[in-house]
């Protein structure tokens, strides 16, 4: 039983392996399931439509929300085509190569307030407790560089699948995803950069409470700061390849690194694209939008029961990145798309030297407030 | 500067240039509609949105007057069919989709009149030359209703009973003497010798015919 109690390695590897099934295996696909249906529901309410609204169970419609199980069961039970001259083994690794990579990063993103091991139903100020459970998967000292290092992995699902699918257009498309991604990749390491200055820690728990819960105390308040929301959005629009950064996917010229997949494999580039918002998201609240953070937080954490206090905690980060996650999809739905060569222009020319420029005007900041 | 290539000058002001204001402006036309018809559309006040999906089965936007639908055959006062056969509308018919084979009634009252009357809506082009022909005021296509899908083919094709199902009695004269139907909407209805009185025209639809 001792190995059980708080601090020791069963517990930990049990409340590590509670958190990964619920935040990375429920929570992220969950509400990347749900965005497919919301895009298109949002998007046709944009445009004066009305979208996908029949989808139901039995009786139960809720304005067509269970759309995306129909979708899912439509991807199950479709063909599952390999192209004759396809390489099998790389063609079947891309999807996982693509999907794998936004679930791992989540594991540092904090999605709500510490819980007080063993003092659940007690009043616990912010910051008083001495036996914390994180919300969050890993507490790593690099943090956001781990979002870095894994999140540049995925350019290798878009780029495999565009080898393996012994398909010109799938290859542009490939080839695309791999320069587009590697630029917009410098962007936003030299953004967030900007704002490691700022809190001084890569950890994005400790950004998080170093913010407050008014919109005011929030990280992205300030001019360098906010010029690094910009960048660091923009670069992450062009990190997930969608409108108006959707130049490897391309429908009306070469449909994408992904043309030769179907059924579920097609499902997993899909889905993890949707994934991959939903954890940048998380990632942008908790650097510039104060994570679980919310108005009057400290006067309620020591005046209700610490589980209750998590659970709202967490509830004013799911609202928050909900919204965010609309928000993606209301850029998506607006804005045309860029060329090619545009795309290279924006990012190495204009969004490159803003970002470095940005740098030293944090810097500046910082020396002046100082 | 390689030959052929056009330097287009960019638009002037640096706000034009940073794109960001025109985003933000962009962003906000679409937000708007959003709203809009997000809140019109959950409080199910749909005539505040701009909202112009027609929910089909459910909601059905009416036909003009003229719309030709399904065919059907129009009935004397005696509740007899009008139509005598006379084949104009096989023989004016590209698609051949009319099939009529006449008879003689059997207490001879009607000289001639279809046995058989069918008419094939998978072969129909829906081109009104029919109703154009018939000299008798007999077969119409005013029923402002589609040919239903079926599943199988005969289904589609309309026997007599179905085409009369759909019909009522007509009060052009018989004979080409009088009114062509058309002509009779907004004039006094006529009278029949049997005292019911059948306005001419189209039936009561969605919408009331305004025909000049």
């Amino acid at each position: 039983m001792s190995s059980f109690s708080y601090g020791h390695l069963g517990f930990t590897i049990v409340a590590a392996v509670i958190k990964i099934v619920f935040f990375m295996l429920v929570l992220g696909p969950g509400v990347a399931s749900i965005l497919t249906w919301l895009e298109r529901r949002q998007s046709a309410m944009m445009q004066d439509r009305l979208g996908p609204n029949r989808a139901n169970i039995g009786p139960v419609k809720a304005w067509g929300i269970t759309h995306f199980l129909a979708d899912a069961l439509k991807f199950l039970f479709k063909e599952d085509f390999v192209p004759p001259k396809a390489h099998k083994f790389l063609f079947a690794l891309a999807p996982i190569l693509a999907l794998a990579p936004a679930l791992i990063v989540a594991a540092i993103i904090p999605f709500g307030p510490s819980l007080c091991w063993g003092h659940l139903g007690e009043h616990v100020p912010l910051g008083a407790c001495s036996t914390p459970v994180r919300m969050q998967v890993a507490r790593l000292d690099v943090g956001i560089l781990f979002y870095f290092a894994i999140a540049s992995l995925s350019v290798y699902g878009a780029t495999l699948a565009g080898w393996a699918s012994y398909n010109k257009w799938a290859l542009m498309g490939g080839m695309r995803a791999s320069s587009q991604m590697m630029s917009y990749e410098v962007t936003m390491g030299m953004a967030v950069l900007t704002m490691f200055l700022a809190y001084g820690t890569l950890e994005p728990g400790a950004m998080v409470e170093q913010q407050g819960g008014w919109p005011w105390q929030w990280g992205i308040v300030g001019i360098p700061h906010f010029i690094s929301f910009v960048l660091f959005l923009t670069a992450a629009v062009a990190e997930t390849k969608r409108t108006p950064f959707d130049i490897p996917e391309g429908e009306p010229e070469i449909i994408g690194y992904f043309v030769e997949y179907s059924g579920l494999r097609f499902g997993m580039f899909f889905l993890g694209e949707f994934i991959e918002i939903v954890f940048s998201s998380g990632l942008m609240v908790s650097i510039f939008l104060g994570g679980w953070r919310f108005p009057y937080d400290a006067t309620l954490a020591a005046s209700i029961p610490n589980a209750l206090f998590v659970l709202i905690g967490f509830g004013a980060w799911f609202v928050k990145v909900f919204l965010f996650c609309s928000f993606q999809l209301l850029i998506r739905w607006s804005l045309p798309r860029f060329r090619p060569d545009q795309l290279m222009q924006l990012g190495w020319q204009r969004l490159l030297p803003v970002s470095i420029a940005n740098v030293l005007l944090m810097a500046g900041w910082l020396l002046i407030r100082k | 500067m390689a030959v052929g290539v056009k330097v287009v000058a960019r638009p002037g002001s640096l706000s034009q240039q940073l794109y960001l204001p025109a985003i933000a402006e962009g962003l906000g036309v679409t937000f708007r509609h959003f709203v809009k018809n997000f809140f019109g559309n959950i409080t199910g006040r749909r005539d505040k949105t701009d909202i112009v999906t027609v929910s089909y089965p459910e909601e059905k936007l009416p036909y003009p007057a003229r719309h030709r639908g399904l065919h059907r055959l129009m009935l004397r006062d005696d509740g007899q069919v009008r139509c005598v056969a006379c084949m104009m509308c096989p023989t004016v018919c590209p698609a051949h989709c009319i099939t009529i084979v006449p008879e003689e009634a059997a207490d001879g009252s009607i000289e001639k009149r279809p046995k058989i009357f069918e008419i094939d809506e998978l072969r129909c082009v829906v081109c009104g030359l029919c109703a154009e022909a018939c000299p008798c005021d007999a077969i119409r296509m005013d029923t402002l209703e589609h040919a239903k899908p079926t599943y199988r083919r005969v289904d589609a094709i309309l026997d007599k009973e179905e085409l009369i199902s759909r019909g009522i009695k007509s009060s052009a004269v018989q004979g080409g003497v009088g009114g062509f139907w058309r002509e009779k909407v907004g004039d006094e209805p006529q009278t029949p010798p049997s005292g019911e009185v059948v306005p001419a025209g189209p039936p009561a639809g969605p919408v009331e015919p305004k025909l000049p």
